[in-house]
């Protein structure tokens, strides 16, 4: 038994390492096509990060993380949330307007500004399961429609919120008061840059998120109707509002989405402000099994790819986008691996449960028969 | 019937040659499946070991064993679903390779399967013709092959009305007569009379006899062995993966089949002393459900008393399934009251039914009891997240949920290496008897057991009948659904048949017959 169980642990985390190392194949190929270094860029990319590389990788993987836990939140009931982009965009904007109008001083404006983010992303994501479940529309077209109406509406409100900066032609909204950022730490003394303060508040999402799917009675719920919604309906789960307060709650992370860079580095909303995150949080969250600490790891090792590739343009005249396509490769060979685990491993318990019944049948079969 | 040209005895402890000897009076040509030493193995499990078999023309060979006896796999393996490790298939004489259903198709071997695969909305014409257009075309050609087909066979087919308007033993025939128009000649029948009631079984015998006389053969599947006894010529048994003995079927009974399948003697249900009180636990009054405009259950009243087994006949599709899920409050659009222990449930939530009392052991357990992919311990939890105190408050008390899960293996008799095993891992009977176990621990007022033990083993069998009649016993409700007469009658208290989602007549399970019951399921006769 411990024996399969460590079969189990070993297959866990062999799956994801055999992606990657096809999905670095797969990405060779594609340099050796282009006839491009292989090698200079695998050295490039697989090189020790400097302390303002650790920075940016930390960062980067924070913002990552909220993406992919939102996503992972739909996904563990099977709901398709392809809107994290939308509703972290427009949650994101309204926060921008609410700290930068500071109605409060210091921390509280912060703060309000967070819960008006996660109103927006709840209210946002809410509306695709509303329709849902009401009116049956798949989560993943009305998320899709949502995302192009939050960017058009982003769009069209920056325009009349914007201040214009003198000398510039950034629209952007107002600046948040300084004493309403979130201060960041630094990794030494000799590091040029700061890590998000709002790290802590990844890491806490994540550990709730945790905790809710796998220890409550509302997780289980949840969990349940993931799994097989009939069973659920049988059992007595009100399927229907599930779906509705997974998606709510999926929103609401998404709203925190670009709160590390809002309150830690942009300070306010503007048409450069980072965009395609909600994407990334899909691909990780597949990558990380929708676990908080498989999230972590394939936050980690997306935002590694693009600070390693950054320089690649410089250094050898490689466009950094090969590691786009080396991101899109692990999640395809990633989804086949599990696949592929998920039926041995189904497959190795149909065999310990018939070997355990024989086991049965030889002992007590002798004491049965009586013909 | 006649006897059986064929008479080979496989002794599994003797080597495989030694069958040649014993072929007594068939000739060679006479055999048209042999199979030979036959083995297919799944990582820890041998499936199929040492199958031999051999089928002759114009005959019934039934092929009978418990579930997950290795039946399944070893049709797959002849109609070229999957390849065996080992062993040859000859057919007509000529060794075979089938990689494929295609390469069956090719080689004559056809198969119908248990679930109908045919399109409501095409006709006859062109459900046969569907997939096979090369053949006859899909014009007058094709409709001339299926009459003849039809009137050679007996099989009364009109190729030109919709499949929808087609009863569960037209739609059969259907399916044979689009193996026999791919030009089958020797057809597996998996578990044909499931879905039949008794009238239309022996329409179907009839049906087997005919394609028998024209010199097909025929490969029939079962594990209702006086059906097999009256249909087939010669009977293999297998058991734990081999074929146990081949043997006529008249020279056995079904008794001694059955003992031959699972080396002990076959369990039956019988009712005991009435325990029936006059506490009711569920009165339904006017029960009436409509969905998309369609009534599908409509003027229901019945009554269950504690330590009462209600027992509901009918054919499948009749509004059973639409029953039950109303009363649980599964559905929406019903009326009429259903009052459990004396609280009206009518508006209530599955869960707050539930809460109140209602077991349920339900029709399609892995789509409806089991979260298959999920450790045994969490199905535990899984219909008591609200009832038992793994779950009552915030938290799931994982602990507790382990502990019970435990309780419930041991008392029950789940065969499983653990609690953290897969439910998907199990069979279909310890799945169900972990059902039944978690049902029974919530302490029901009511229960309802859907086809409880429907696809499981004759040991199995016997446990959830023993389950069952303790409940009854314990006092409790029972609603029981079932496809099987012969399990209705010898557990129910009183049986109601429900036709077209209207009860239409109650019976004594003491005096009435499988037929009679027959009679009113299908509407034939004026029910009592």
């Amino acid at each position: 038994m411990s024996d399969a169980r460590l079969k189990r642990v070993a297959l866990a985390i062999g799956a994801p390492a055999l992606a990657l190392i096809i999905a670095f194949a797969i990405t060779s190929l594609v340099l050796i096509l282009a006839g491009d270094s292989v090698i200079g860029v695998w050295q490039q990319i697989l090189s020790v990060p400097d302390v303002r590389g650790v920075t940016n990788i930390l960062n980067a993987a924070t913002v990552y993380y909220l993406s992919a836990v939102s996503v992972a939140i739909g996904f563990r009931m099977n709901l398709f949330n392809i809107g994290v982009d939308g509703q972290y965009r427009i949650a994101s904007f309204v926060a921008a307007i609410v700290a930068g109008e500071a109605w409060l001083p210091g921390y509280l404006n912060t703060l309000l500004a967070l819960v008006a983010a996660v109103l927006v992303g709840a209210l946002w994501a809410g509306i695709a399961g509303l329709l849902r479940v009401t009116r049956g529309v798949s989560e993943v077209i009305s998320t899709i429609m949502l995302n192009a109406i939050a960017t058009a509406i982003v769009a069209y409100l920056l325009r009349k919120a914007a201040v214009d900066a003198e000398g510039s032609n950034i629209t952007a909204t107002k600046d948040i008061p300084e004493g309403s950022w979130i201060p960041g730490f630094s990794l030494g003394s000799d590091a040029p840059n700061d890590v998000y303060g709002f790290i802590v508040v990844a890491v806490v999402v994540g550990f709730v998120y945790w905790l809710v799917i796998n220890r409550t009675r509302f997780g289980f719920d949840l969990r349940a109707s993931g799994a097989s919604e009939s069973a659920a309906i049988a059992s007595g789960i009100d399927v229907k509002r599930m779906v509705l307060v997974s998606m709510l709650l999926s929103g609401a992370v998404a709203g925190l989405v670009g709160m590390p860079i809002l309150f830690g580095d942009a300070h306010n909303y503007g048409s450069t402000f980072q965009s395609g995150l909600g994407f990334a949080g899909i691909a990780i969250a597949l990558l990380g099994r929708n676990h908080p600490v498989g999230i972590a790891l394939g936050a980690l090792l997306f935002a590694f790819l693009d600070e390693q590739a950054n320089p690649l343009q410089i250094l050898l005249d490689v466009s950094p986008d090969i590691v786009k396509i080396t991101q899109g490769v692990i999640v395809l060979t990633v989804v086949i691996a599990y696949e592929v685990v998920r039926r041995y491993g189904v497959r190795l318990e149909q065999s310990l449960v018939a070997s355990a019944l024989a086991d049965d049948d030889t002992d007590d079969k002798g004491a049965e028969v009586k013909v | 019937m006649g006897p059986s040209p064929c008479f080979v005895v496989h002794d599994p402890l003797e080597p495989a040659e030694k069958h040649t000897d014993v072929t007594t009076t068939t000739r060679a040509d006479d055999i048209v499946v042999r199979l030979r030493d036959i083995g297919k193995n799944f990582p820890g499990v041998i499936a199929n070991h040492d199958v031999n078999i051999d089928v002759a023309k114009g005959t019934v060979h039934a092929i009978v064993g418990e579930n997950g006896a290795g039946k399944s796999t070893l049709m797959k393996t002849l109609y070229g679903v999957q390849k065996p490790d080992s062993g040859t298939i000859e057919i007509h004489g000529r060794t075979v390779t089938l990689s494929s259903p295609a390469d069956a198709i090719n080689a004559g071997v056809g198969m119908v399967f248990q679930h109908f695969m045919l399109a409501d909305n095409l006709t006859v014409l062109e459900n046969v013709v569907l997939g096979a257009e090369k053949l006859h075309g899909i014009g007058a050609g094709a409709r001339k092959e299926i009459t003849r087909l039809s009137d050679a066979y007996g099989l009364a087919i009109d190729p030109d009305v919709l499949v929808e308007e087609l009863g569960v033993g037209s739609r059969q025939r259907i399916e044979i007569l689009k193996v026999l128009y791919r030009g089958a000649s020797i057809i597996i029948l998996d578990e044909p009379t499931a879905v039949l009631v008794p009238q239309e079984v022996d329409e179907l015998f009839a049906n087997l006899r005919d394609l028998k006389a024209e010199g097909l053969a025929v490969i029939f599947i079962s594990h209702k062995l006086d059906e097999v006894l009256s249909v087939a010529d010669t009977v293999t048994v297998i058991r734990r993966g081999t074929t146990v003995d081949t043997v006529e079927a008249d020279s056995v009974d079904s008794r001694r089949l059955a003992e031959m399948m699972v080396g002990a003697e076959l369990p039956s249900p019988s009712t005991e002393s009435s325990t029936v009180t006059d506490d009711v636990a569920l009165e339904i009054r006017d029960l009436r459900l409509e969905a998309a405009g369609r009534e599908l259950c409509a003027d229901i009243n019945l009554t269950i008393h504690r330590g009462e087994i209600l027992g509901i006949a009918g054919v499948e599709g009749n509004g059973q399934a639409e029953l039950v899920e109303s009363i649980m409050g599964m559905r929406s659009g019903v009326t009429g009251s259903v009052v459990l222990g004396g609280r009206d449930m009518a508006g209530s939530s599955t869960r707050e039914r539930r809460d109140s009392g209602i077991g349920y052991i339900p029709e399609d357990r892995h789509r409806h009891g089991l979260l298959l992919d999920s450790p045994l311990w969490e199905n535990r939890i899984l219909g008591h997240q609200t009832t038992g105190d793994a779950g009552r408050r915030i938290f799931i008390d994982r602990a507790r949920a382990r502990e019970e899960t435990q309780a419930i293996v041991e008392k029950y008799d789940v065969r499983t290496p653990g609690i953290d095993t897969l439910a998907r891992a199990l069979s279909g009977g310890n799945q169900q008897k972990l059902i039944i176990g978690r049902e029974m621990s919530g302490d029901p007022v009511l229960l309802i057991a859907a086809h409880p033990t429907r696809g499981v083993d004759v040991g199995a069998q016997a446990a959830i009948w023993g389950h069952i009649k303790q409940a009854r016993r314990d006092g409790l409700a029972v609603l029981l659904i079932s496809a099987d007469l012969d399990e209705l009658i010898g557990l129910s208290d009183t049986i109601e048949v429900i036709l077209r989602g209207r009860l239409v007549g109650t019976f004594d399970p003491a005096t009435v017959t499988p037929e009679q019951l027959g009679t009113a399921m299908t509407g034939a006769g004026d029910a009592a």
